[in-house]
């Protein structure tokens, strides 16, 4: 009987220790469904566009080793898609989401043409003055409306089912993407594929002397990234009913880095978190006077000297025996 | 000849020298970025923010102090420079061991700090700055009417570069430094003090910086944001003309201004992006940029 006992709880131990990233996911996802009884939702809906946007983002910086200083292209680019599609020619907000992944993916099949045949430092530059490109464009392209962007878009009926406008709907439909696109991420980093990726990170020459044609992971890389960039844009273009500048400044660019250095570049959860904390405190700063970009800066600046890891990715590194990401 | 290709020419040469004057500020600015990345490795972000600083400490010293424009065109540089070695000495230092990005990120994050900072305390709209009384009024060249104070501009930044060029490619100093990037533990190993170098090259190149915001102060407005646009252009003029290279820099600054003057005239829609555009191409065509050498 004892004996029974003792297996039983060891088998936890075991089960506990052989997936407590499953176990993590399940908490969070349970608090998830739970938060907009105890939280305001469009709140929580800006995080989980953030943690959605910052986690296609780490899918390459942190999986593949590419930085790319110009997501926000994608973000915003696909915010207008999304805003324009729905308001003007009148699409259900399904169809709307789905060309703006499409038009973001098409962005980043282009933008990845161009920018994988640098590497490192040049590869982020590229990236940078590429999506500087798409900030002009949506600043003198008629259907953007300029300063003011896309206004007032209604949020529609999903599947001519679900009503958007009552905000817990709308919750728990973002909640229902960003899970999708989580497990997209989960999936891929997970397979065979995501292995090639976190060997080209490792050691690009040694990946290619093996015989993977590296370019072309990275570009598929890039293309998933930019098309999940895309979804969380469109996603919070339907949130806010609102496509504006500020989605595809470079800063926006900048401030998906900072959320996934944070949180714990390459690390499955750490954008999550790191999305969170930064929405977090940009809302808490905007009723006081302290000047937000100075905060901002001077958690990017403390992060790069003393916490590379991140905060995810300093507590896998603390934990006794679990240094695997 | 009263129109050249259906453009008045006062329209096109006016549009020209802005652009000889935007390429004169490109060129400054991407010989800073060159010179740090040759020897650091780091892409420094703040460099537009710098620029902004420059610009600041002229004006600040003019309303605070009363001192003018000749003064601020040493003083300025200088203090930039200054900043920048404190910074180089703090933080950067502490990076070189690191992926590289790391630079890139920390340097990212000062500007966002110089530039928050600067909008806090001044607003975002701009400060005039005068232009000093020598150099007021203008030339009539026959064709066209130059105003003095942006001939100077672009005759100053152009001295500028070559003497940085000619330091860097013909003195002994211009040497050691050439050495130290190739091979810092060699010449470390001689007797060269390779880490004062690297600050003292942080240094100069920001206080280039420094000095294209002075330039800029009388033509554009001081504004704290007047760096943080001007920089990503001058990130794709540096990719365009390939890292390495400090003379393909100044040559590559220049030629993109003029290039998006002329796209000013016949096709203002293209002006913003035609730099870009540009980049692209040129990406396809020669990977490493128009002067670099592949690595």
């Amino acid at each position: 009987m004892t004996m029974q006992t003792r297996d039983t709880l060891h088998e936890g131990i075991v089960m506990y220790g052989g997936s407590p990233k499953i176990l993590l996911a399940g908490a969070g996802l349970l608090l998830a469904v739970l938060a907009p009884y105890a939280l305001y939702p469009v709140f929580l809906m800006k995080v989980l566009c953030f943690a959605l946007f910052a986690c296609a983002f780490n899918l390459l910086i942190g999986f593949a080793g590419l930085l790319s200083f110009g997501h926000a292209a994608f973000f915003g680019g696909a915010a207008y898609i999304a805003a324009h599609v729905v308001k003007v020619w009148g699409w259900a907000p399904e169809f709307g989401l789905i060309a703006a992944t499409a038009v973001a993916g098409l962005m980043g099949l282009v933008f990845g043409l161009i920018a994988i045949r640098r590497q490192g430092i040049y590869f982020a530059m590229i990236t940078l003055a590429l999506s500087q490109m798409v900030f002009f464009l949506a600043l003198q392209l008629p259907f953007t409306h300029g300063e003011d962007g896309i206004q007032g878009v209604p949020r529609g009926t999903l599947f001519g089912l679900f009503d958007l406008g009552q905000p817990l709907t709308m919750y728990y439909t973002v909640l229902a993407i960003f899970v999708a696109g989580f497990a997209l991420i989960w999936r891929t980093v997970h397979s065979p594929f995501g292995q090639v990726l976190k060997a080209i990170r490792e050691n690009e020459p040694r990946a290619v002397s093996l015989g993977y044609r590296t370019d072309r992971y990275k570009l598929v890389a890039f293309v998933l990234s930019a098309s999940l960039a895309g979804l969380a844009g469109g996603t919070k273009a339907l949130v806010f009913q609102l496509a504006s500048l500020t989605d595809v400044t470079w800063q926006m660019s900048g401030e998906v880095v900072l959320m996934t250095l944070l949180g714990g570049m390459g690390t499955l959860f750490g954008p999550v978190v790191g999305a969170g904390l930064v929405v977090t405190l940009e809302s808490y700063l905007a009723s006081t006077s302290l000047p937000v970009p100075v905060v901002i800066g001077c958690i990017f600046v403390v992060c790069v000297l003393l916490f590379r890891r991140g905060i995810v990715g300093e507590l896998l590194h603390r934990l006794p025996g679990k240094g695997n990401r | 000849m009263s129109h050249l290709f259906g453009i008045p020419p006062q329209a096109l040469f006016g549009q020209l020298l802005l652009g000889l004057i935007n390429g004169s500020f490109y060129a400054l600015l991407s010989l800073g970025l060159a010179v740090i990345f040759g020897m650091l490795n780091v892409v420094n972000m703040a460099h537009g923010a710098l620029y902004m600083v420059g610009a600041f400490v002229a004006w600040l010293l003019l309303t605070y102090l009363g001192v003018g424009y000749w003064g601020a065109l040493v003083l300025a540089p200088l203090a930039v420079g200054a900043v920048g070695l404190v910074l180089e000495r703090t933080m950067l230092r502490r990076l070189y061991k690191v992926d590289h990005l790391y630079g890139l990120l920390l340097t990212f994050g000062l500007a966002l700090i110089f530039e928050g900072a600067f909008r806090h305390q001044y607003g975002v709209s701009g400060q005039p700055y005068p232009i000093p009384e020598l150099l007021k009024g203008g030339i009539n060249l026959g064709f066209m009417y130059l105003p003095t104070y942006r001939g100077w501009v672009v005759a100053a930044s152009l001295l500028v570069c070559l003497g940085t060029w000619f330091a860097i490619e013909r003195t002994k100093l211009g040497a050691y430094l050439r050495a130290a990037t190739e091979n810092p533990t060699l010449v470390q190993a001689f007797g060269i003090n390779v880490p004062v170098m690297v600050s003292l090259t942080y240094g100069f190149g920001v206080a280039l910086a420094g000095l294209a915001g002075v330039l800029a102060a009388p033509i554009y407005q001081v504004s704290p944001l007047m760096g943080s646009n001007l920089i990503i252009v001058v990130f794709a003029v540096v990719v365009i003309g390939g890292m390495g290279s400090i003379l393909g820099a100044i040559v590559t600054g220049l030629g993109l201004g003029l290039l998006e003057g002329l796209a000013k005239v016949f096709y203002p829609e293209a002006s913003n992006i035609v730099v870009f555009v540009i980049m692209a191409v040129v990406l396809m065509v020669k990977p490493a940029g128009l002067f670099g050498r592949e690595r």
